[in-house]
């Protein structure tokens, strides 16, 4: 954990605002993803986390990884208070940019309303969402950003529903995007420069931005954890993640950001993950999972 | 100065007073007058203050919790069922000891779906670890919210705090109130500046990490002394406020209890009631007296004992119920008094709910049944007052 006392007296760009030192699963991209984005929003960042993965491994009392100030208070409501925070940064006259981290249950189910809130009155947050596509923290359990066709332990395949989950992944960045908000993307740290670009613009936005974040999840994903990078490229190189930004909510605007020469088929993606084990054996399972990347395609005008 | 109030307006004059940060919250009724009156004095320049209006309860006391951890006063106000939504984060206030203040208008929980008074809401957060204080009148209101800022904030204390005042009856019921001075209140209050709690790029602090087992039951046993310490605290503030302001407070506030053979336990606005019922008795010679419990988190269990001592009956008057059980305050006395060597005995009277009328006549109900039980009569010890137990009974079926 960091010493305090100790880099108090160091320039903040040679210090690490999170870690070293957490209790994060090897292989885990999300304390990258956060020790990145810190730097690129720089010191005045003040952190808010949902109860999840990041705040368990994160601060185990009396310990911390947070090198910025942070808190946590619980499940669905980061948003709001991220909310308080800011409010009450701007009563104080204190500077300080919130940043919230939220994973895709805490962002896509159980906090949605708390989200939409704080989007719609226009609060100065910048709010990260690390997508590993399922409740992890509590053991692989499908989530609104679940993709079709993911086993999970609570969408797990069988005879009378050979597909695992069966419903596709919530449009969340649209979702996010349709309250107008200044500034919505999806990010990806495998694309470092376009990572770094979005997470700055974010951060220079006086309002609410969006930031969908990659992340894949070792156990969850059944994955080797040597993989996380690799996955992490094929994701966009394969086209189930798209690298895009919109602005000020025109949708029809939305600029891809990072467009591969030709896209792979979904199965090089698929095929480094056992959650995909079943899609894999069945021909029609694959299909249907290379037609959801293809709709999407479609739909961003990739194809 | 005097001014005629509504309840929630007094609650809010209160929290204008106390020149709070951020006041986030969501409209419900019989409370939602507060937050309208609060957006008003934001609006028009009387009160320097970021106003929140959130999308539910739960955000309303979830942004409240962001914002005390940043370091202001924080204030909101809810009833019913949005004090049940806050619930889950009831508790994460009082364990980040954040000192939270919540006006509450006391009312009835669904189903079937009723906006009238009755305490089951903030009597159903009893465990959250909150301080809970409940007025009498729409003066008391206004005083035991200041009062309830100066206990949360004392560094013995630091805990949230809620106070209670019945729906409609007194939410939207004018009276005269004394509304002090600014300044008289600044002084009393002082500026909220926490040493524990705050959220500043200068001084980076984690606040609400993970404890696991070998250090959560010391955060729960600090809460336990905080709590413990604020019966103190609180006799201190209420004999400073009536230094400061004239009217004195204290947990419990007795009448004709001392050569009474039956004393009544009241809460809120029927304590008013009962006085007056209390008052006929005794020209009749009944030898009746009156408890009103004005604190009843930290539960003032010497107090309690000491006031009931000399009674034969204790009748509790219980504007909630435990299905199962029985009322709330009815189980706390009589667990409190349960040590003694000699104690009177505790009935309970489930009474109200749900905005049904609490009458003189019925307070006498409730008295005559004590009087019965104090010459030795049986009387059940839980009791349904005023309430068609014919028509439920044929409905329901009773086993015999």
């Amino acid at each position: 954990m960091i010493d305090l006392n100790r880099e108090k007296d160091m320039p903040w760009e040679e210090r690490s605002l999170f870690g070293p030192g957490h209790r994060g699963c090897a292989g885990c991209p999300v304390p990258a993803i956060v020790r990145w984005v810190l730097r690129y929003v720089g010191p005045e960042a003040i952190a808010v986390s949902a109860t999840g993965c990041l705040e368990v491994f994160s601060t185990p009392y009396p310990t911390t990884a947070w090198g910025v100030p942070w808190i946590h208070v619980a499940f669905e409501n980061a948003a709001a208070v991220a909310s308080g925070v800011e409010r009450a940064l701007r009563k104080l006259g204190r500077k300080g940019k919130v940043v919230a981290f939220v994973g895709d249950g805490g962002t896509y189910d159980i906090g949605l309303q708390a989200l939409s809130g704080m989007l719609e009155r226009g609060h100065n947050v910048m709010y990260v969402l690390y997508d590993n596509e399922a409740y992890m923290n509590t053991g692989i359990q499908r989530s609104g950003g679940t993709p079709r066709g993911a086993w999970t332990t609570t969408s797990p395949p069988g005879c009378e529903r050979p597909l695992g989950k069966e419903e596709p992944k919530k449009p969340i960045v649209k979702i996010a995007a349709a309250h107008n908000i200044p500034y919505a993307a999806t990010a990806n740290i495998a694309y470092m420069a376009d990572f770094k670009r979005k997470v700055q613009k974010a951060a220079s936005i006086e309002g609410p931005t969006f930031l969908q974040v990659f992340s894949p999840c070792v156990p969850g994903w059944r994955m080797d954890p040597s993989n996380t990078v690799k996955i992490m490229k094929l994701a966009v190189e394969t086209g189930i993640f798209v690298l895009y930004e919109v602005e000020n909510g025109d949708w029809k605007n939305l600029k891809v950001t990072y467009r591969p020469r030709v896209f792979k088929p979904v199965e090089e993606y698929l095929k480094l993950q056992g959650r995909f084990r079943h899609v894999l054996k069945d021909p029609e399972l694959l299909r249907t999972v290379q037609e959801d990347v293809d709709a999407q395609l479609r739909e961003l005008g990739l194809k | 100065m005097k001014k005629v109030l509504k309840g929630n307006e007094a609650l809010a004059y209160a929290a204008k007073l106390a020149r709070p940060g951020v006041v986030a919250a969501y409209p419900i009724t019989p409370s939602t007058t507060f937050p309208e009156k609060i957006s008003e004095f934001v609006a028009n320049g009387e009160l320097d203050a970021e106003f929140i209006p959130v999308e539910s309860e739960h955000s309303a006391m979830s942004a409240c919790i962001g914002a005390a951890a940043t370091g202001v006063r924080t204030v909101t106000a809810t009833a019913s069922q949005g004090l049940a939504l806050m619930h889950e984060v009831l508790f994460i206030a009082s364990g980040m000891r954040l000192p939270i203040v919540l006006a509450i208008g006391n009312r009835a929980l669904s189903a079937p779906i009723n906006i009238w008074c009755d305490h089951q809401d903030t009597i159903s957060q009893r465990d959250t670890g909150w301080l809970q204080f409940y007025a009498e009148s729409n003066q008391e209101a206004l005083d035991l919210m200041l009062i309830a800022f100066k206990v949360a904030e004392d560094k013995r204390v630091l805990l949230p705090a809620m106070v209670g005042i019945d729906a409609f009856v007194l939410t939207h019921t004018m009276e005269p109130v004394d509304v002090p001075e600014q300044g008289e209140v600044d002084d009393f209050l002082g500026e909220y500046r926490p040493e524990h709690a705050y959220l500043d790029p200068e001084r980076p602090i984690t606040q609400g990490s993970f404890g696991y087992p070998e250090h959560y039951m010391e955060f729960k046993y600090g809460q336990w002394l905080a709590m413990e310490k604020a019966k103190r605290v609180i006799d201190e503030v209420f004999e400073e406020f009536a230094r400061r302001f004239g009217r004195k407070y204290s947990k419990i506030s007795t009448f004709g209890v001392e050569d009474a053979d039956v004393v009544l336990i009241t809460m809120g606005s029927m304590s008013g009631t009962a006085r007056e019922a209390i008052r006929k008795m005794r020209e009749d010679g009944l030898k009746v007296g009156l408890i009103k419990l004005t604190v009843y988190r930290p539960f003032p269990k010497e107090e309690m004992v000491e006031a009931v001592k000399n009674a034969k009956v204790v009748c509790v008057l219980d504007r909630n119920v435990s299905f199962g059980f029985g009322g709330a305050v009815y189980g706390e006395l009589a667990a409190v008094l349960n040590n003694l060597p000699e104690r009177p005995k505790v009935y309970d009277f489930i009474i109200g709910l749900g905005g049904r009328d609490v009458t003189r006549d019925d307070i006498r109900t409730v008295a005559e049944m004590g009087l019965k039980a104090a010459k030795g009569e049986s009387i059940p010890e839980i009791n349904w007052v005023n309430v068609d137990k014919e028509a439920v009974e044929k409905s329901e079926g009773v086993m015999r």
